[in-house]
């Protein structure tokens, strides 16, 4: 049975070239890029390529890439780099209700310190009010954290937009964009973005490498101390084979730009179109203009999220699900409980994400089971008359 | 990914007896939509008040339809009575067994079995009704329902309690309260809540003393004369108590724990957190 992979949220396949472009650096290129002698400094070449390759595709200065070792790393720094740098200044963090948990946790745990903590609402849509974001600014804010794109529905916040708000204000303004970068072009000569994160294996680099991009002039106190690398910032021998892998995937991504505006948006229509089609009280989760392109959340209703995974794997589908039974935990996706989504709908939420690899083989293979699944799981909902 | 038995998968790809009996004797439903899972159970008897045909509709997650399936194999040709016997230990068991934080299924089986025998023993007008206090607003759970599971499965953490009956998986704010019906069930005092603490002046010697004496007497000795031991305050130097240990007790290769374990802990619970208890040198 063939894999369908269409989980690419949550991790993506390592690309054949970024494989082939790291395998020197655990053979031969093994050596410290600190090094005063050739054959370590060498490596710090390919090290500032990569540097240079991961700016542009942000349209950034090479400078102002900080190599971390993932997308979590990348977020706790943001926030309490900045906060740290403010040495007991400013007591006010604002973020949003939709967070990932590497930025939520972190406000939640400043929070619990002494610190006001405001997690702006999200609308049906999941999006946010921008006014209430402007009113809730004040002198002693010290950062403004919001995600580009949303990891369970693809909602993309206006980011140019709440980049103005932070900076006509004088707020240091961070984003999540994890689950952004590759999947929609960034320029950042013209948003307006303070730090962002973004994470290696999310476009087809290896997990364990993620980047910290902090513009220049920004304040940000190092996060890892004790050696002069990432301009002093992080310290730690640089982790060469996986810079050089993101550095490549990088470049990958500039070279199959289009493929996610063109190709997969137009695979992601069709099985969205022919899900709800076919499956009756489903409905898509999120905006249908201001999405990322490979994402699509449908909910289902009456049925149970973790069900209909284990159905679907039983045919080789990978998805997700913002039910609470696949989580662990006991309640639906705090994404789902903040857009208000009906509890008879955000236990049977699935989560569809596409990639360049993704085939029009693997979107027929779930158009042609995911029916009989919803149909089947319904057949014993209580809340389905037979 | 869920680490399910072979056989929880069978029950949740090929589930048994689904459906609903119409015009049934019994009829159950519990859980809700808002905590993902609900179970309804139908059953119908026969001449012999045997059950003669039972089925369910359930929305829930894999674990939660298998539990259920298990449920009306196991109950099928048994009289209410026997019925009754099932715990959620012989639905966890019929599968070969249950990720630990899925034992809520299991438990749920079980509350709708019994709703359902309840409808039919009061002529179907009474709804199935939980009594006692809600304990856990976030899932509607209540004191009683907290004691069973605690005491059915032998539970002794608030996680235990929340893999089996969902309370306290929420908000986390009746955590306090599920461990104290932990520790009634299993007859222990609980111990003093962090959020009232009240200093307590300093003791004098002759205070300490006296307490520790009334401590040995009442909360000590009577439990270990039951075992044929006995123990005799030598000296209390600071905050250290000697005793001496008598009777089986001074032969008994557990003494040691008893003397910290039993001695030491009702000292420094009755007395003074700073207590240290020794047994005399001979």
């Amino acid at each position: 049975m063939n894999t369908v992979y269409l989980d690419n949220n949550a991790t993506t396949m390592v690309a054949p070239e970024v494989v082939e472009a790291m395998t020197p650096f655990f053979g031969s290129l093994y050596g410290n890029a600190s090094s005063m002698h050739t054959f370590g400094g060498q490596v710090k070449q390919h090290v500032e390529h990569a540097r240079e390759q991961v700016a542009e595709l942000l349209c950034a200065d090479p400078s102002e890439i900080i190599f971390t070792s993932c997308g979590t790393e990348s977020d706790n720094s943001a926030i309490r780099g900045t906060v740290e740098a403010l040495a007991g200044r400013k007591h006010h963090i604002v973020t949003t209700r939709v967070e990932h948990l590497a930025v939520l946790s972190v406000c939640q745990y400043f929070g619990k310190n002494g610190f006001r903590v405001t997690e702006l609402p999200v609308d049906g849509d999941g999006l946010l009010d921008l006014q209430l974001l402007e009113d809730t600014l004040t002198e002693d804010t010290a950062i403004v954290s919001a995600m580009w794109a949303n990891n369970e529905t693809g909602v993309l916040f206006p980011i140019a937009e709440i980049g103005e708000i932070c900076r006509r204000k004088g707020v240091t303004f961070h984003t999540d964009a994890v689950q952004a970068v590759g999947k929609i072009p960034i320029d950042l000569r013209e948003t307006p973005v303070d730090l962002l994160s973004l994470s290696g294996h999310k476009l087809h680099a290896p997990k364990g490498i993620g980047v910290l991009y902090v513009r220049k002039g920004t304040r940000l106190a190092p996060f890892l101390i004790g050696g002069h690398q990432e301009s002093n910032r992080r310290a730690g021998t640089e982790n060469v084979p996986y810079i050089v892998g993101l550095g490549r995937a990088a470049e990958l991504t500039l070279e199959h730009a289009t493929d996610y505006t063109t190709r997969v948006a137009a695979q992601r229509d069709r099985l969205e179109a022919a899900l709800l089609d076919a499956c009756p009280d489903s409905f898509v989760n999120g905006p249908p203009d201001q999405r990322l392109p490979n994402t699509t959340n449908i909910a289902f209703e009456f049925v149970e999220g973790e069900s209909i995974l284990l159905m679907l794997d039983q045919v080789g589908i990978c998805a997700s699900s913002g039910s609470a039974c696949t989580s662990g935990s006991l309640e639906p996706s705090h994404v789902m409980r903040a857009m208000g989504v009906p509890f008879t709908a955000a236990h049977g939420s699935i989560r569809f994400s596409l990639s360049r690899y993704t085939t029009d083989d693997e979107i027929d293979h779930v158009i042609e089971h995911m029916p009989g699944i919803i149909n089947r799981l319904r057949e014993l909902s209580p809340f389905v008359e037979a | 990914m869920w680490d399910y038995t072979e056989r929880v998968m069978e029950h949740f790809r090929d589930p048994r007896n689904v459906g609903v009996i119409p015009d049934p004797d019994g009829v159950g439903e519990v859980g809700s939509m808002a905590c993902g899972d609900v179970l309804h159970l139908t059953f119908k008897l026969d001449d012999d008040k045997r059950i003669a045909d039972v089925k369910f509709k359930t929305f829930g997650c894999a674990s939660s339809i298998a539990s259920a399936s298990a449920l009306t194999e196991l109950i099928k040709g048994k009289t209410l009575e026997e019925a009754e016997k099932v715990t959620n230990q012989d639905i966890a068991h019929y599968l070969g067994g249950l990720p630990e934080q899925k034992m809520h299924c299991s438990v749920m089986g079980k509350e709708a079995l019994e709703a359902a025998i309840e409808n039919y023993r009061t002529g179907g007008t009474v709804k199935h009704m939980l009594d006692g206090e809600v304990v856990c607003t976030c899932f509607g759970v209540t004191a009683t329902e907290v004691e069973r599971v605690v005491r059915d499965n032998d539970l002794h953490t608030v996680e235990q309690v929340t893999n089996y009956c969902k309370a306290g998986g929420g908000c986390g704010g009746c955590h306090g309260e599920i461990e104290k019906i932990i520790a009634r069930v299993h007859g222990i005092e609980p111990l003093p809540t962090e959020s009232a603490p009240t200093p307590k002046p300093k003791m004098t010697n002759i205070r300490k003393i006296q307490l520790i004496q009334e401590t040995i007497e009442r909360e000590i000795r009577p439990h270990l004369k039951q075992d044929g031991g006995d123990i005799e305050l030598i000296d209390v130097d600071g905050d250290r108590v000697i005793v001496s240990m008598r009777g089986q007790c001074a032969a008994c290769p557990a003494a040691n724990f008893t003397l910290d374990g039993f001695v030491g802990a009702k000292l420094r619970e009755f007395v003074s957190p700073d207590l240290t208890v020794e047994e005399e040198k001979p």
